[in-house]
């Protein structure tokens, strides 16, 4: 009896879920797609900014060490939902009075470029930390040795820091973009149909809450669990040539 | 082995080209001189062995010669060419700088191997990168210094799993690998545990032998005496005394420099 009622109630999440009409799962789905998108851009964005932040901020002049110093407290100090709010009305009222300006009239901005640029301001201040890190812990006689053989500056950047700093990166790039899949959740407030809000609009149509944030976890946490996997690969890449940790098992 | 380079004595007044001058050198930190007007000349071929107490300055003054350490003034010549400087003692020209280093080559006492790259991939790396040499001349090459130190099997190790004294003699593979007019020793066996130091003076007495122009800083004065031809003295940032390796370690004529042989012996 309670069998056959479980199993009817697992019969009607499965059609709620079905990616086909009048299932929602096609919905989740973009909504996820959505969601990664932003996660990716905004990563990489953040990742960018992070790079020249970390230079600016090692070898960069006063000037530039003070503005550094001011965005990356600023943006750690304010919490993110209210940046994102800032940033986004900021920003496209920014563009459209500028668009306005040059005679165009308003201009409707996509949602994913509105999420990557947003979320990509506020990783940047978290990966210009991690960057900094990383560099700092870079061996001064690496970079020495670039230098004695003559190697120009952003040369030695790319084949000697970057390489030599990545394994002390990774796992701060790594929670950074775990931040950012999640962070893209926080876009629904401003009405970007990612996964959080198409779950929102799903439940609420179908009074299904349970069924569909359910689901939506789910797959937040199959994100995470993915990510990990790729992320030790990239460890053990940006590792290599040193010797295990854990000792004898690597 | 008899040593060319080392059975030669040197003649008073001989015609090979100038390798390094370095005319008046100062160099502060600070407040604290470290070197207080040094001049040095090597021609092609000689072994130069700069000795001193810690803090005399030697790896400050071969440091000055690449730039790794910006001169706060004099002179400094490399085969004929005359390093720009600004008037702080920074060097002028980035590209002529960047140049000259290619011809200079650098072996520390701590190797400073790049770590995320394989021997091989070190030691192909200047010569791919900077002098854009086909990789596949490079490789072919860089097998060849590899095994000319004994490396060839551990190409493809990374630096870490290596002993100290293999590292160095990749680094001594990877300067040789640019082909370099001078080689700039500082302290190479120093950071080696005692029974390793052997096999890279191996190498280095090698290199000395086929008239590699060197300028090596070291603590093993019984080396120093059988490879240079030229011996150094920095006291405090000063050259106390100079000359050929049987009159300075045979017979010094200052007193610190004989109370310093006394003391390292
Ligand atoms: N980057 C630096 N900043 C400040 N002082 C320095 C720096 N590098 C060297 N010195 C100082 O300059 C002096 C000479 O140092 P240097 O390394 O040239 O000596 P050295 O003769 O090579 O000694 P050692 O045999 O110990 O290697 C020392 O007093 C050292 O403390
Ligand atoms: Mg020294």
């Amino acid at each position: 009896m309670e069998l056959t009622l479980e199993t009817l109630g697992l019969a009607e999440s499965a059609q709620l879920l079905s990616l086909s009409a009048p299932g929602w799962g096609a919905n989740l789905l973009r909504g996820l797609a959505n969601s990664l998108k932003i996660a990716f851009g905004a990563f990489g964005f953040g990742v960018l900014i992070g790079l020249f932040g970390a230079y600016g901020k090692l070898y960069g002049g006063p000037v530039i060490r003070d503005l550094l110093a001011i965005y990356t407290t600023v943006i750690r100090a304010v919490p993110e939902l209210v940046l994102i709010l800032i940033l986004y009305y900021v920003g496209t009222d920014l563009i459209n009075k500028a668009a306005g300006a040059m005679g165009y009239g308003r201009i409707e901005i996509s949602g994913v470029v509105a999420g990557i640029w947003v979320l990509g301001i506020v990783q940047g201040a978290y990966s210009t930390e991690v960057l900094r890190g990383a560099i700092k812990a870079v061996p001064p006689g690496q970079i020495e040795a670039a230098r004695a053989f003559g190697m120009p500056p952003i040369m030695i950047m790319w084949r000697v820091t970057i390489p030599a700093m990545m394994s002390f990166a990774t796992p701060g790039l790594a929670n950074l973009w775990l931040i950012a899949t999640k962070d893209t959740a926080l876009l629904a407030i401003v009405g970007f149909s990612e996964l959080t809000l198409e779950t929102r609009q799903a439940a609420s149509s179908t009074r299904a809450y349970f069924t569909f944030f359910l689901a939506a976890g789910g797959l937040y946490l199959m994100v995470t669990l993915c990510s990990g996997v790729v992320f030790g690969w990239i460890e053990k890449w940006a590792r290599r040539g040193q010797p295990s940790l854990r000792g004898g098992r690597g | 082995m008899p040593t060319a380079a080392s059975a030669d004595p040197l003649p008073v007044s001989d015609t090979r080209a100038e390798a390094i001058q370095v005319e008046d050198l100062h160099k502060s930190f600070g407040t604290l001189e470290v070197l207080k007007g040094v001049s040095l000349n090597a021609k092609k071929g000689d072994v130069v062995a700069i000795i001193g107490g810690s803090g005399s300055g030697k790896s400050t003054m071969l440091r000055c010669i690449n730039f790794l350490e910006t001169p706060s003034s004099g002179k400094i010549v490399i085969d004929g060419e005359e390093v720009e400087m600004n008037a702080d003692g920074s060097p002028a020209n980035r590209r002529q700088i960047e140049r000259i280093r290619t011809r200079l080559a650098m072996v520390f006492q701590q190797f400073n191997l790049w770590t995320h790259r394989t021997l091989l991939e070190n030691v192909i790396e200047v010569p791919v990168h900077v002098l854009k040499v086909p990789r596949a001349k490079a490789i072919a090459r860089a097998k060849e210094l590899l095994e000319r130190v004994g490396l060839s099997d551990k190409a493809d190790a990374f630096p870490a799993f290596m002993s100290g004294g293999q590292q160095q003699r990749a680094a001594i593979a990877r300067a040789l690998a640019v082909d370099p007019n001078v080689m700039l020793f500082d302290e190479p066996t120093s950071a080696l545990d005692p029974e390793l130091v052997g096999e890279v003076l191996t190498v280095i007495r090698d290199l000395a032998a086929e008239g590699r122009t060197m300028l090596l800083v070291t603590h093993e004065m019984k080396f120093a005496r059988e490879v240079a031809n030229h011996v150094v003295y920095l006291f405090e940032g000063r050259i106390e005394e100079q000359g050929p390796p049987a009159e300075v370690f045979g017979n010094p004529q200052s007193a610190r420099l004989k109370q310093f042989l006394s003391s390292v012996a």
